[in-house]
């Protein structure tokens, strides 16, 4: 069935690739909202439909014998979350994008659900090739969101996205590839499979088990991503279009994170305690250094993209704690963070739309023009600050709880970055939405019933994750439990 | 001959028994439909008889060639490749040439010396076929009459690649007087003391002579002048057929006398290797002229397939892999090289090449299925997933990650994340805006329905190789 669903999303690419042509510029993104709205509702049905053996949806064939690959797709708790997020966020970006694009309309939603494909066998994919296969399949389609319907810099962007992901993919290669060689060593059998490879890995000789650790690891922080491997998130956010920064945001970044909670530590649990105290550090230190750049920012877009490094720190963090509460608030961390921020440039790109700026000196007083942006922009703001009562608080709160027990310094000073948070945020709400009305700016359309119906929807969603976050919980610590990596 | 050795040649048979007849029937009936379908008729005939040869199974005829799984494999490439640029080149050479017959002729008889290359089980037959091709190949390269370009390719490559030539057959020359057999194999034991230094030199000046055929630093120069200015179809050819035969019948010589057995010639294959994918690939990215362009990569990839070669030859039991990874590398290149080619000489169909980068600006809006296959080959060329690039690349990785041969695995690690700069701005012109002056001209239908064609190729085998694979695996080569 997972497989049947990629392969419809694809499928949905080309259809709605087609569609321009039989059917007018503004057939695709129904396809898609469609195919997104489909894939949500198979979700929640697998959800429903309750899990055995943890497991809500499985599937195995051999693909290419010759090297022992097999398409191995597993949906757990874990799995199901980010891909429920996934096709929640696919929604989003199609809707808030519903008339950003002026060309290449069927190519446009070609490209996202072909991103969201990939995505979707990330998330799901437990052979290492199948992973690292559907690793790059999101890269491509990416790369052409950002590269045709991208900002004035896009060119640059774009190829910047490509190298820092596809370098670092390399070395994930090499990883995956000497894991296996090494485990066909041990066990005299070829194999891509996660548990084989999970067996396998114990018997590898402990510095050669340091260094295919650091090969995931550091894919996997680029993606995050995590400072110092970050340079590229700024321009990439920033220049690419709403929808395509909506999905990196929330969900491509989520693909680093998930990387490193499935394969980079469970993988190589020792390796990893080893290297906790490092991971712990580069968490923290991405909580300030976003921070501090976030608000040093004058691009309303580039703020927020700064903002995601800070925030994906706290995921670090969580998990390089090594206990329970860390590994529960990475993951709520990833899914609220993917809605407050997915609100947040779908913000930058509706007053990029009205205005034709993204500059926050070119803004100001914004509220008494658009008084439902004004909200929005608030509550979201608030949430992504850390506002008890919302699911940003929930992740970030567990992550430095557990971060606490293993490391108390390191913790402060990541709490530190609550802190900025607050001024970074409030810094953003007062430069664009109060303040004394910019005289440059003489009306402004404020939102419609179609963006507020997304962005109540996801306010929504953060309020039930803060206040009510026990069923997530649930979810993750069925699969934190199998992963087997706690001590 | 026995009744399965001439089983086994039936290609080899059909294809030069076609040519004799084709030349005679040019020679009365000057026409270029007779010439050119007569051609084609001929490579497909000879494709329709490949699955009999297979039958007949491994055939050494004479001591002269052999005739097994890993020479017919390269025969049906060799075949279709020629096929493809038939087709390419019937309309691109149109406005070029006014006598276009010998054209479709010389083509099919490159392809019987490319496969008699690749056959060739001892150095005359090496020699005949290397020569078959070559010598056709610079009337290729110089066929548009009036356009300088491709005479100065022809004169450079005809220089150049004679020169190797005379290495190549100084060194055989050599290896005949120390060894005392044509063979490739030998007997070590037998070889007196002085000789062995007139052996050594004999490899290395055969050696010399090879790597210039297959472009590897530090041979490659003529490369880029020789792409840039031969007419596009040919160079699809020129890439594919000549460097495949060339890599064929290295790989053989070097397994059949144990070449990298030798601790020196083995690491200077290594160096080769590794330098000709870092230098082809940065060498790649100063370029603004898309020919020059995939003459830098088609260097760097040649340094990819030198993992295979040393895979295959060294003494440790991979030859199986590392032949394997050579077919399956190769099956995958000559797809995304004629693609890349097919597209340059598809958009040529007026008499000047479009070749300078600025020109594929805004292609995907103009030429949706052009531009599509070229942003496939480019990817499949930079390795990326769903294109058989990719299948093709972690082949060799494996092959190396087994033969344990680091350093290629390195410098192909460096050099894929250079290469992925330039594929990628070829990639980015062709998605730009259209600009509105371009004109759109048609390129012929038969040349887009070919690039086509290549382009699934190159995604079909991206995500299902297994088919392939257990062929190849059929086809597993074993020295005598």
């Amino acid at each position: 069935m997972i497989l049947t669903v990629i392969a419809l999303l694809l499928a949905a690419g080309l259809v709605a690739w087609a569609a321009e042509r039989f059917a007018g510029p503004g057939a695709p993104r129904w396809v898609s909202v469609l195919a997104f709205l489909g894939g949500l509702a198979w979700a929640v049905f697998e959800y429903a439909d309750g899990a055995a053996a943890g497991l809500y949806a499985q599937q195995a064939f051999a693909w290419i014998p010759r090297f022992g690959i097999n398409v191995v797709l597993e949906l757990d708790g874990l799995s199901l979350l980010m891909v429920g997020l996934t096709m929640f966020l696919g929604v989003v970006a199609v809707v808030s994008s519903w008339d950003e694009v002026e060309k290449a309309h069927g190519f446009f939603q070609f490209n996202i659900l072909w991103v969201m494909a990939g995505v979707v066998g990330v998330f799901t994919a437990m052979d290492l090739f199948l992973f690292f296969f559907f690793w790059e399949v999101m890269l491509v389609p990416m790369y052409f969101l950002i590269a045709i319907w991208g900002h004035e810099n896009k060119g640059y962007a774009s190829m910047k996205f490509f190298l820092f992901t596809q370098i670092s993919g390399l070395l994930m290669l090499l990883a995956i590839l000497a894991l296996v060689f090494f485990a066909y060593d041990v066990g005299g059998e070829v194999t891509f499979a996660y548990a084989d490879l999970k067996r396998a890995s114990a018997h590898i000789p402990g510095d050669v088990r340091a260094w295919l650790m650091l090969g995931f690891f550091v894919a996997f922080a680029t993606k995050l991503p995590s400072v110092p491997l970050h340079t590229w998130l700024p321009d990439a956010h920033t220049q690419a279009p709403t929808a395509g920064s909506v999905i990196l945001a929330g969900i491509l970044l989520k693909t680093g994170a998930y990387g490193i909670i499935r394969f980079a530590v469970p993988l190589f649990p020792e390796a990893s305690q080893d290297f906790a105290w490092w991971g712990m550090f580069l968490g923290a230190a991405s909580v300030l250094y976003g921070g501090a750049m976030a608000f040093s920012q004058s691009d309303f877009k580039r703020l927020v993209a700064y903002s995601s490094i800070a925030h994906m720190g706290f995921v670090l963090l969580g998990v390089y704690a090594f206990n329970a509460q860390g590994m529960q608030g990475a993951v709520m961390t990833m899914i609220a963070h993917g809605f407050s921020t997915a609100a947040l440039f779908l913000m930058a790109g509706a007053l990029q739309q009205r205005l034709n700026t993204r500059e926050m000196s070119r803004m100001g007083g914004l509220w008494t023009h658009a008084p439902r942006m004004g909200v929005m922009t608030m509550f979201f703001v608030v949430a992504s600050v850390g506002m008890p009562g919302l699911g940003n608080f929930v992740g970030e709160f567990l992550a430095l709880l557990g971060a606490f027990r293993q490391n108390v310094w390191l913790a402060v000073a990541a709490t530190l970055g609550i802190v900025v948070a607050a001024v970074y945020g409030l810094y953003l709400l007062q430069r664009s939405f109060q303040g004394e009305p910019n005289p440059d700016v003489k009306t402004m359309t404020d939102f419609g019933a179609r963006e507020m119906s997304v962005m109540v929807l996801m306010m929504l969603a953060l309020v039930w994750l803060g206040v009510y976050p026990q069923p997530v919980l649930d979810l993750s610590a069925a699969t934190i439990d199998t992963l087997g990596v706690l001590p | 001959m026995t009744a399965l050795q001439a089983q086994a040649l039936l290609p080899y048979f059909v294809l030069s028994g076609g040519i004799a007849l084709l030349l005679l029937l040019v020679a009365w009936l000057r026409s270029e439909a007779v010439a050119f379908g007569g051609a084609l008729a001929v490579l497909v005939a000879s494709l329709a008889v490949l699955p009999t040869a297979f039958n007949a199974g491994d055939q050494v005829v004479d001591g002269f060639v052999r005739v097994d799984g890993f020479a017919l494999f390269f025969f049906a490439l060799f075949a279709v490749a020629a096929i493809v640029t038939e087709i390419l080149a019937f309309r691109y050479l149109a406005p070029r040439a006014t006598h276009r017959q010998e054209f479709h002729i010389l083509l099919a008889i490159a392809t019987l010396g490319a496969a008699v290359t690749a056959s060739a089980a001892n150095f005359a037959a090496f020699l005949l076929g290397l020569e078959v091709l070559s010598v056709s190949l610079y009337v290729l390269v110089a066929y548009p009459e009036d356009a300088k370009p491709p005479l100065e390719a022809a004169a450079k490559y005809l220089v150049l690649s004679g020169a190797a030539s005379s290495t190549i057959l100084f060194g055989m020359a050599l290896i005949y007087l120390a060894t005392g057999t044509l063979a490739f194999g030998y007997d070590g034991g037998d070889i007196a003391r002085n000789d062995r230094d007139i052996l050594a030199v004999g490899q290395a000046l055969l050696l010399a002579g090879v790597f210039f055929k297959l472009s590897l630093v530090p041979f490659h120069m003529w490369t880029p002048d020789v792409y840039q200015g031969a007419p596009a179809p040919v160079v699809g050819f020129v890439a594919t057929v000549s460097k495949g035969a060339v890599f064929a019948v290295l790989l053989r010589y070097a397994v059949e006398s144990g070449l990298f057995d030798a601790g020196a010639v083995g690491t200077v294959a290594v160096v080769v290797g590794a330098l000709s994918m870092i230098l082809g690939n940065i060498l790649a990215l100063l370029q603004t002229n898309i020919k020059r362009l995939l003459a830098y990569s088609s260097i760097a990839h040649m340094g990819y397939l030198v993992i295979a070669l040393v895979v295959a030859g060294a003494a440790d039991g991979h030859l199986g892999l590392g032949v394997e990874a050579a077919l399956l590398y190769f099956t995958g290149y000559f797809a995304m090289t004629l693609a890349a080619f097919g597209v340059v000489a598809a958009l040529s169909h007026g008499d000047e090449d479009v070749e300078e980068l600025a020109e594929y600006e805004g292609l995907l809006w103009r030429q949706p299925v052009l531009a599509a296959v070229l942003i496939a080959a480019m990817l499949s060329l930079a390795g990326i997933p769903l294109t058989v690039g990719f299948i093709a690349k972690f082949y060799l990785v494996a092959a190396a990650v087994a033969g344990a041969a680091w350093t290629l695995v390195w410098a192909l690690i460096v050099g894929s994340a250079i290469g992925v700069y330039y594929y990628l701005r070829v990639v980015f012109a062709v998605t730009k805006r259209a600009k509105p002056d371009a004109a759109a001209s048609r390129p012929p239908w038969e040349s887009v329905t070919t690039v086509a064609a290549l382009g699934v190729v190159i995604v079909v085998l991206g995500v299902y190789v297994q088919p392939l694979v257990e062929f190849l695996r059929q086809q597993s080569w074993q020295p005598w």
